[in-house]
């Protein structure tokens, strides 16, 4: 029974992965938005973006590592 | 690492047993010694040691090899050892500024071998060190002490200031220092987890794939889709290095600068 809740577990928090793909969506979506608007500023901004994403992706990728845990650790 | 070997071996077991895959999508990145018993001591040659030497032995390749003729005209090996030294070369200058230069080699070596290690670890039957948390953990983790450490050599204890945010209301500056100290050490678990996480999973999504591969309903629109999915991770295991590399970057100008 224990085995079969952790299943469950791992597959609630499977739907933070897809939350940080909106919020990685997000800041991308803005990024050309304004690249759009400012061509020219765009290219020394890409560096900000690529860090803007991973902080955004970081934390699908903690409920991704909690998935895993509750799969093979617990 | 034994029990990693064990419990490897149990996930092998569990995959015949409950799921309809072939393989386990996770056997994988299984530690396994390269002579020997099977077990894995503190100094066992593992495949992760392999291909660890093989990222370096490709590094030193390219980077010492590459560069040594110098013709005027390049090779394509010299035209890649160059583009990699110039744009990490820049990224340190744009983002840590010219006194974070000192540190360039320390950077480019970093960003050399995760990136090496990611492409190597995109070959067939090869094996991902950077997939592993052990490996990411050390590597963040000397990001980490180094960047301390350099804080307080350079600044002293106005290293401090960098939790205290001048321009904030004094109200709020309190608050606002307790969760930079929080964002401050984690730091490196975020940094190490990352680049793991995205390399394991993409290895993961790839492998769960070419288990429906033995499905012959399915199998064609499978093919299509690991080529695709493969494409994404040659992109993945470029970027992710960048960013660990970036934010390595980021980290070494905040222990420089570390006023608001």
């Amino acid at each position: 029974m224990e085995g079969q809740l952790a299943h469950i577990g791992a597959g609630l928090a499977g739907l933070g992965t897809g939350l940080a793909a909106l919020g990685v969506g997000n800041v991308a979506a803005n990024f050309l938005s304004g690249a759009l608007r400012n061509p020219s500023a765009a290219a020394s901004q890409t560096a900000t973006l690529f860090i803007g994403i991973a902080f955004a992706e970081a934390l699908g990728i903690f409920s991704f590592l909690v998935a895993l845990l509750l799969m093979f650790a617990v | 690492m034994a029990t990693e070997v064990e419990h490897g071996a149990e996930m092998a077991d569990h995959a015949v047993e409950n799921t309809g895959l072939v393989f386990h999508p996770m056997d994988q990145f299984i530690v396994k010694p390269l002579f020997g018993d099977g077990h894995v001591g503190m100094f066992t040659i593992t495949n992760v040691t392999l291909w660890m030497a093989i990222a370096i032995a490709a590094i030193a390749a390219l980077m010492v090899w590459g560069t040594s003729r110098r013709a005027i005209v390049p090779s394509r090996t010299q035209s890649v050892a160059e583009l990699a030294y110039g744009f990490i070369h820049k990224m340190v200058e744009d983002v840590t500024g010219k006194d974070g230069l000192k540190y360039f080699p320390y950077i480019m070596t970093l960003f050399m071998f995760i990136v090496m290690s990611n492409f190597l670890g995109l070959i067939p039957m090869s094996f991902t060190t950077t997939s592993h948390f052990a490996v990411t953990v050390v590597l963040a983790l000397a990001v980490f002490l180094g960047v301390t450490i350099l804080g307080f050599v350079k600044n002293g204890a106005s290293f401090l200031s960098l939790f205290w945010v001048s321009s904030a209301p004094l109200a709020l500056r309190p608050i606002l220092a307790l969760i930079e100290v929080i964002s401050y050490f984690v730091r490196p678990v975020s940094h190490s987890i990352r680049l793991a996480g995205n390399v394991m999973a993409g290895h993961a999504v790839l492998k769960v794939f070419a288990g429906f591969a033995a499905v012959a309903a399915v199998s064609p629109l499978t093919i299509v889709a690991i080529t695709a999915i493969y494409g994404l991770e040659v992109l993945v295991a470029f970027i992710q290095a960048y960013v660990f590399t970036i934010l390595t970057c980021v980290y070494l100008k905040d222990a420089l600068h570390p006023h608001h």
